[in-house]
């Protein structure tokens, strides 16, 4: 049989996935995450001396945290499989993905195996992460330079 | 001319099975009450997984040998392989039990590789005792092929659960009222340009219905001759297809078609398509398939074990996934008059 018949017998035998059930399911679980994140934010304004440009790093530090003890009961890839993107953009997504690889490669010690490991899977994060923000910011440099746009 | 047909004119014997489950296993296959050990702990109390993995294979092998009444010095040969790398469950079983020792890989077709090769041997006459079987367990195979376990991972529809699960064979001579081996076909690659990891059922599919066709052609049978025709894993998606090949091909029908992947976990949608795994097919087909034989449910079966060729570093270098599939028949005497 040739490829491209089999191809189109296994398209449409297979079964299609749910795009707009999982879209809304990705929104709802995405939501859901960084209205959690506001709460923590405002916390962090009200009872301690913070404005609403730096509370955001304790914000993401506690969100991380938290994503941490939801990867580590087994909960985190529950939601996962329930939202989709919606759990795994957020900065949850990124703890969920640094503590998984830590926790599966600490049969191999903690030097080669967690400490080696534990960005495999946010390893490439981290990189386009900081890449795109440099870039963004050297575009961002020039045009208030040029006077185009202002900090 | 159809190539990779084996008729064993000795006709080679199952003298006894083993077969070892996890604690999701347990819990949760409908096989279960069929698997002769289960275990508590998924690593069976030991530190790693890959131990663990260790220890289905080499319980399931001893709970055959004590069946048969069988010391390990008295086995002649070791046939057997999992899916972690370099296949070292399957090695330090061997070195444990200290039988001769030949790891074979088919994927998940190990289960029906190594029993074919167990046949030759017996038929050769170069071996009275030999053991053949697969094993895999899903928390290492799961990382040797996919993501961290806690990873999350949103799976498809189409994805299967690796089990944890062993089932080990002893193969011996000739005799009577024993489900004995009468032929087999070795399956080619088949490729039909599938990339996606999570959708395995759809690529194995085309390998199965071409050994089938091959058996079915090469050793002038019908598909009545069956009792029942049991793939290994092709889940419920690749079965679907699997059987939608089948008339393709114009085979008459399907009904006595099974698949131990689709069958293993109920049909729970919390497992997707179901189950998949070398441990899968050795675990139904040494358990419920076996009992059956034995009990003469059914007198002729076809074993038809499919096995995804690919690794981690093949996917990822954008190659399509090659697979295979094995078939061994099987058959059971009449009750013979005392």
């Amino acid at each position: 049989m040739q490829q491209e018949k089999y191809a189109q017998i296994e398209k449409e035998l297979s079964p299609k996935p749910p795009i707009l059930k999982n879209v809304m399911k990705a929104f709802l679980t995405g939501g859901l995450i960084c209205l959690v994140g506001q709460f923590i934010a405002l916390f962090y304004i009200t009872y301690f001396d913070f404005t609403e440009r730096t509370a955001s790093n304790p914000t993401v530090a506690t969100m991380i945290f938290i994503a941490m003890l939801l990867t580590g009961f087994g909960l985190y890839k529950k939601i996962s499989q329930f939202g989709g993107a919606g759990a795994a953009v957020p900065i949850t997504g990124f703890g969920n993905a640094v503590v998984s690889a830590a926790i599966e490669h600490k049969s191999e010690g903690y030097v080669l195996g967690v400490g080696g490991n534990m960005f495999k899977l946010a390893g490439s994060v981290i990189l386009f992460g900081v890449f795109s923000a440099f870039v963004v910011a050297l575009i961002k440099t020039i045009l208030v330079k040029f006077g185009v746009v202002s900090w | 001319m159809i190539r990779g047909l084996l008729t064993f004119q000795s006709k080679p014997s199952i003298y006894a099975t083993g077969v070892t489950a996890g604690p999701l296993e347990k819990k949760k296959s409908v096989f279960a009450p069929l698997f002769d050990k289960v275990y508590e702990d998924e690593r069976c109390d030991l530190p790693t997984n890959e131990d663990g993995h260790k220890q289905l294979m080499y319980d399931a092998v001893l709970i055959a040998l004590s069946k048969a009444k069988k010391q390990p010095e008295k086995i002649d040969f070791f046939l057997t392989g999992d899916l972690v790398n370099q296949m070292t469950p399957s090695n330090f079983t061997a070195q444990a039990l200290a039988i001769p020792y030949i790891g074979l890989f088919s994927a998940c077709a190990t289960s029906v590789s190594s029993m074919i090769t167990a046949a030759l041997l017996a038929d050769a006459k170069q071996a009275n005792w030999i053991m053949a079987g697969s094993s895999s367990q899903h928390n290492a195979i799961e990382r040797q092929f996919r993501y961290p376990l806690e990873y999350g991972s949103q799976k498809g529809a189409t994805a299967q659960w690796t089990v944890t699960a062993a089932g080990a064979v002893l193969i011996g001579q000739h005799k009577v009222d024993t489900p004995v081996i009468d032929c087999a076909t070795v399956g080619k690659v088949i490729d039909m340009g599938m990339t996606d990891p999570l959708n395995m059922g759809s690529a194995m599919a085309p390998a199965a219905s071409d050994t089938l066709m091959n058996h079915l052609t090469g050793h002038g049978r019908t598909i009545d001759d069956y009792d029942t025709i049991i793939t290994g894993d092709l889940g419920s998606n690749g079965f679907k297809i699997f059987k939608a090949l089948a008339n393709e091909n114009g085979l008459p029908h399907t009904k006595n078609f099974r698949d131990a992947g689709e069958e293993f976990y109920g049909n729970d949608p919390s497992f997707k398509a179901g189950a998949s795994g070398s441990g899968c097919s050795a675990a139904v087909f040494l358990s419920d398939v076996y009992q059956k034989m034995l009990t003469r449910e059914y007198k002729r079966v076809l074993l038809l074990a499919t096995g995804a060729l690919l690794s981690p570093l093949s996917f990822q270098q954008g190659d399509t996934i090659p697979c295979i599939a094995h078939a061994i028949e099987l058959s059971m005497n009449e009750v013979t008059a005392e």
